[in-house]
């Protein structure tokens, strides 16, 4: 097994409507036996003569033996490229690059593990958890979001998790609020050791912060930061970076999808996503800003 | 995949005289010589470990860095890019680690993958331009230098040094004194100058060897759910193949003002025939760049597409095609070695 990603033309299994998701489920056996939960996939859109080009990333969410290997990914429909793919139709063929990305630390003792996942990022939190219970690991699910459709896999983790949360802002499933008003309870009655955590940035700062005020451990997968600021998918582009402290205590912009997306939580400087902070490594000293903008070529 | 597409095929050129894929690609840039004409666009093969995962970088014919600089730079915020109709929009703001840190622990590396690597050059003026250029002169593995001229002149409220032949000649003239001699200095050069020949007259005025036709033109793009600036920087470089045309233009323009200086064609290729239509316009190499981000495998793509474009339409030496649009139609090149092509420069 390598270490390497590799670039593939996979085929369409079944793109299929998931709540208010869409699951694709693609043939690409070198992915599927190279992949490690926490890891995601970037795929070209628009066909071969496409004029969109920048890649779509998405975690996945399983991975399965058939067909000779399969990876499953879980997307929301938000811009004309997630259309495209939302149409696609079994047999269709796709330019794949997978799989990328750093992946969840796994315990090496069987611990009490929280997963909370919030959209369609709570995806990923599935193939994490056969990987965990696979090492005698206890799976706690906290699932969250604005409403009962936008919850994605509730069902399948009350079925393999030890117990499963839910919280949606409507009340229209589970307990009305949000991740953050259940986690301190949740973390309390399952005991939990660690906290693993995919979705919206506002969700993972609220994990990291609640995780670290009992004193646990946190990993993150800043995937939808990255869906949200990257093109590339394998680190070229530079364009995803967030700011994120390291043991020395040095504050370096570090690429989501090349460093991350799994990254530990206490880490992350949350309230500095989309700035340079000015002691990161770097910052400019003098912070120009004209109503033009400073004009630069892509040299940069 | 087999080395260089097909290094055991042989062509048979007009005269009837065999030759290696091998040799029907290469090329040279003032006095360094390439195996092929294919590199990475500066800025867009990130430290080449990126792209080190899917091929082997020795494949290209060069390496191009993102620009160094002198000291670390985190670059602008996010958003930084955004994708537009057949290109990308990108706001950097310069990132890298600084040259101090680029020698230690990049180049080295990139020496060792056994890849020609072309060191690209930014500064905030002209005496930094010079100093970044004399501390890469005692550097092996140094091949060749690229002058990034769309670095932001402090002295001119945020425009660049591209933009005014004296500027850009200021520059090149610095970086070439302190580099060493038989090292190439390549100017590159951004389209939205009022006249790119004049530009690139007075780079060539001021020593540079070769020309990099062209960098990103200043685009922007309106976030319709925000109403504001879709990036930070708020306008951006425009790049891809929706700029192709203009990087063609140019490379046709300054290859007709000046036929003897080597021009690297870059602006949206994506594919070999886009390639073949740079060197045919004048360059004698091209690099890729946006690709790189949608198929960090379009390098040793481009080049076997573009070696069987060569081959489809029986020309023999890639040296054969460069300029060959400026010929009058029907006219037949004749066949230069590249060894004589290169004589003939001296």
């Amino acid at each position: 097994m390598s270490d390497t990603p590799v670039q593939t033309s996979a085929t369409v299994l079944t793109v299929r409507q998931v709540q208010d998701y869409h699951a694709m489920t693609l043939v690409a056996p070198a992915i599927a036996e190279r992949f490690r939960p926490g890891q995601f996939i970037a795929v070209a859109v628009g066909g071969r003569h496409t004029a969109r080009l920048v890649r779509r990333c998405f975690g996945v969410h399983e991975v399965k033996s058939d067909y000779g290997g399969t990876v499953e990914v879980v997307f929301r429909d938000t811009e004309p490229g997630t259309s495209w793919l939302a149409g696609l139709k079994a047999r269709d063929q796709l330019d794949l690059l997978g799989p990328l990305g750093r992946p969840f630390r796994l315990p090496r003792d069987p611990v009490n593990c929280l997963l909370v996942g919030g959209g369609p990022g709570g995806a990923v939190l599935f193939a994490l958890a056969d990987s965990l219970l696979r090492r005698g690991c206890r799976v706690h699910f906290v699932l969250g979001g604005p409403s009962a459709r936008q919850v994605f896999g509730s069902r399948m983790a009350q079925r393999i998790g030890d117990s499963a949360t839910v919280a949606t802002a409507d009340g229209t499933l589970g307990d009305r609020g949000t991740v953050r008003d259940v986690l301190p309870r949740v973390i309390d009655e399952t005991a939990a050791d660690v906290v693993y955590g995919c979705g919206p940035t506002d969700l993972l700062r609220s994990v990291t912060q609640v995780a670290g005020d009992f004193g646990l451990p946190s990993q993150v997968s800043v995937e939808e930061f990255m869906q949200r600021t990257g093109a590339c998918g394998t680190g070229v582009c530079m364009t995803c970076v967030l700011p994120v402290h390291g043991d020395d205590g040095v504050t370096r912009m570090v690429r989501a999808c090349a460093d991350g997306p799994v990254l530990r939580g206490d880490r992350v400087r949350w309230g500095d996503l989309g700035t340079i902070p000015f002691d990161a490594l770097g910052a400019p000293r003098v912070l120009s800003t004209g109503a033009r903008g400073v004009t630069e070529g892509s040299d940069r | 995949m087999s080395d260089r597409g097909s290094g055991e095929r042989t062509a048979h050129d007009r005269t009837g005289h065999e030759r290696t894929a091998g040799d029907r690609l290469r090329t040279s840039i003032g006095a360094l010589s390439l195996p092929n004409p294919v590199l990475t666009a500066s800025g867009c093969g990130g430290t080449g470990r990126e792209l080190a995962q899917f091929f082997e970088l020795s494949r290209l014919g060069a390496f191009v860095t993102t620009s160094v600089m002198p000291q670390a730079r985190a670059g602008r915020p996010t958003p930084r890019v955004a994708e537009t109709p057949s290109g990308l929009l990108t706001a950097m703001g310069l990132p890298g680690p600084g040259v101090e840190t680029f020698l230690e622990h990049d180049l080295p590396w990139l020496i060792e993958q056994d890849v020609r690597t072309i060191v690209s050059v930014a500064g905030d003026g002209v005496e930094e331009y010079g100093d970044l250029s004399r501390r890469l002169r005692g550097v092996p593995g140094v091949a060749a230098i690229e002058v990034n001229l769309a670095a932001p002149n402090a002295g001119d409220r945020g425009g660049t040094f591209g933009r005014h032949p004296a500027a850009a000649a200021a520059v090149v003239r610095a970086v070439r004194a302190h580099a060493r001699p038989g090292v190439p200095v390549l100017a590159k050069l951004a389209p939205d100058a009022t006249d790119i020949v004049t530009i690139a007259l007075a780079c060539v005025d001021a020593g540079a060897d070769g020309l990099t036709l062209i960098n990103t033109m200043d685009g922007m793009a309106i976030d319709p759910h925000t109403l504001r600036p879709a990036l930070t920087g708020v306008s951006g470089g425009l790049s891809g193949p929706a700029i192709r045309p203009i990087a063609v233009r140019c490379v046709y323009q300054v290859h007709a003002a000046l036929p003897r200086t080597p021009i690297v064609g870059v602006g949206g290729i994506a594919t070999g025939l886009d390639a073949l239509e740079f060197v045919l316009a004048g360059a004698s190499a091209v690099a890729v760049g946006t690709a790189l981000f949608h198929d960090p495998t379009a390098g040793p793509r481009i080049l076997r597409e573009l070696d069987e474009a060569l081959a489809a339409r029986g020309i023999g030496s890639l040296a054969d095609a460069v300029g060959l649009a400026h010929r009058p139609a029907g006219y037949v090149p004749p066949q230069v070695r590249p060894d004589e092509l290169e004589k003939e420069r001296t």
